[in-house]
């Protein structure tokens, strides 16, 4: 447990100390957000009735952003390899790995959404869920991701093929994160969307670091 | 403290530290009276003393047979340095005995059990030393040490191995300053940082000056001493007393075996 810990705020530090990594990924998500209003018009009727699913999917492609760089620093300087030879089992960091990525990108990205959705005049009642969506739905983004990161190390062109790969599997929380929003401002049940989007975070815990090691272990081969 | 001991390190760069764990009686005897080793060897317990060998390694990297029917023992202070010209299959060995990569055939052994039966212990009781730092630039060089003990539950002799490799100047500076030679140290000194009984290291000596190396040939001693065992792939002549010597051009495959 304590080596477990010092993995998540080794990378905590390292996130804070180069800086640029959690900034630039909400400053994307400000600027991607602001694009919407310029190209669909300024009208609050029409950005009202997009505002969840521009924000969920920006969250998205911000959270994508900074998924290449979680193992390919140390994958370059040979941190992987010596990792690979703790005494701690891999999937146990690629947990706290995820962990950390979540810290620094998913959870200033739920935090900051309710002002993005405030600018593109957000239904009041969806605000609560909209958050609270993302407070669920980011963590399997984060796990998620980390298979694909892991997967792509080594290869040409890492960042795009990540996408590909990673894109098609965040469609179930993206369906459900924006769902639970829509339905707390269309007065509908939320309890299902909540549920759905629980159980995918829980499906990711196990799943996502036993994959992610796997292809882990076949980069430091 | 033993004679041997003394005899072998320079009082200045003593590692008598508390530390460092001291010689037991028992290794000493085994070193200088052969015929116990192989009677302990058959006690069934307890197993103090286990063997660690590989039996018929076959290394395949991509398409290219790297080697085959490579055999080696290491007992309890023992070192073996693996020569060969590049690409002889010296990293890949280092790292089949880690456990990085799987031989394709063969059976790796500690103490008679394959060490794919227990990955984790295996894991505790080496330390690899690649070719590649496993440094992080913004990281201060007492706290990227720090890190890697920490990874293996244990602190307290990190300052003792900064000291050691003469670090402890630059033990706040952040690892992006170091010149590589430093750089080279630091990774050394996670040797010392954390105590574990197999070192296996990849031209451990390449970009260090002549005291590190010495420090370093002295470091290989003390823990030989004290029971460690060490592999270490080199090209150059390294002074490390009775040290087997595996050539790995032995093993490599000869155009009729890949034809057949």
């Amino acid at each position: 447990m304590s080596a477990w810990l010092t993995l998540v705020r080794r990378d905590l530090r390292l996130a804070l100390r180069q800086g640029g990594d959690a900034a630039m990924v909400i400053a994307f998500f400000f600027l991607a957000v602001t694009l919407f209003p310029l190209g669909v018009g300024p009208a609050p009727e029409t950005l009202s009735r997009i505002a969840a699913g521009i924000v969920w999917v920006t969250a998205l492609l911000a959270a994508l952003l900074s998924l290449e760089r979680l193992f390919l620093a140390d994958y370059e300087d040979g941190s992987l390899e010596v990792l690979a030879l703790m005494p701690l089992p891999l999937e146990f960091q690629v947990l706290a790995k995820a962990l950390a990525h979540w810290l620094t990108t998913g959870l200033p990205l739920t935090l900051v959404a309710p002002l993005l959705a405030l600018l593109l005049h957000l239904d009041r009642a969806g605000f609560g869920m909209l958050v609270a969506g993302m407070a669920l739905g980011t963590p399997t983004l984060s796990l998620v991701g980390a298979v694909g990161a892991a997967l792509t190390l080594g290869a040409r062109r890492g960042g795009v093929l990540l996408s590909l790969l990673v894109l098609p599997l965040y469609i179930p929380v993206l369906i459900f994160g924006v769902g639970a929003t829509e339905a707390a401002i269309t007065g509908l049940a939320v309890r299902p969307h909540l549920l759905l989007l629980t159980a995918l975070l829980l499906a990711a815990i196990p799943l996502a670091p036993v994959a992610a090691a796997a292809a882990l272990r076949q980069a430091v081969e | 403290m033993s004679l041997t001991s003394v005899a072998v390190y320079p009082p200045d760069r003593s590692f008598n530290g508390p530390g460092f764990p001291q010689p037991g009686p028992l290794l000493l005897c085994t070193c200088s009276i052969p015929p116990i080793l192989g009677m302990m060897r058959a006690m069934p317990l307890p197993d103090s003393n286990p063997l660690f060998a590989g039996t018929n390694l076959v290394c395949l990297r991509g398409e290219r047979l790297v080697f085959t029917d490579l055999n080696f023992t290491l007992d309890a202070g023992q070192a073996l340095l693996l020569r060969g010209p590049n690409g002889s299959g010296k990293s890949s060995l280092l790292r089949v005995l880690a456990g990085l990569i799987r031989p394709e055939a063969g059976r790796l052994t500690w103490g008679g059990a394959k060490i794919t039966e227990d990955p984790v212990a295996h894991r505790a009781r080496l330390h690899f030393v690649g070719h590649l730092d496993a440094l992080k630039p913004p990281l201060g060089v007492a706290e990227m040490l720090g890190f890697w003990a920490g990874m293996r539950g244990d602190t307290g002799k990190v300052a003792q191995a900064l000291d050691y490799f003469r670090l402890t100047r630059l033990a706040s500076a952040p690892c992006r300053l170091l010149s590589a030679g430093e750089r080279k140290r630091l990774a050394l000194a996670r040797l010392l940082a954390s105590p574990a009984e197999l070192w296996l290291l990849d031209e451990p000596t390449s970009g260090l000056d002549a005291a590190a190396e010495t420090d370093l040939m002295h470091a290989i001693a003390r823990h030989r001493a004290g029971g460690g065992r060490v592999v270490l792939a080199t090209h150059g002549p390294l002074p490390i007393e009775d040290a087997e010597t595996l050539a790995l051009d032995d093993y490599m495959p000869r155009p009729k075996a890949i034809a057949a």
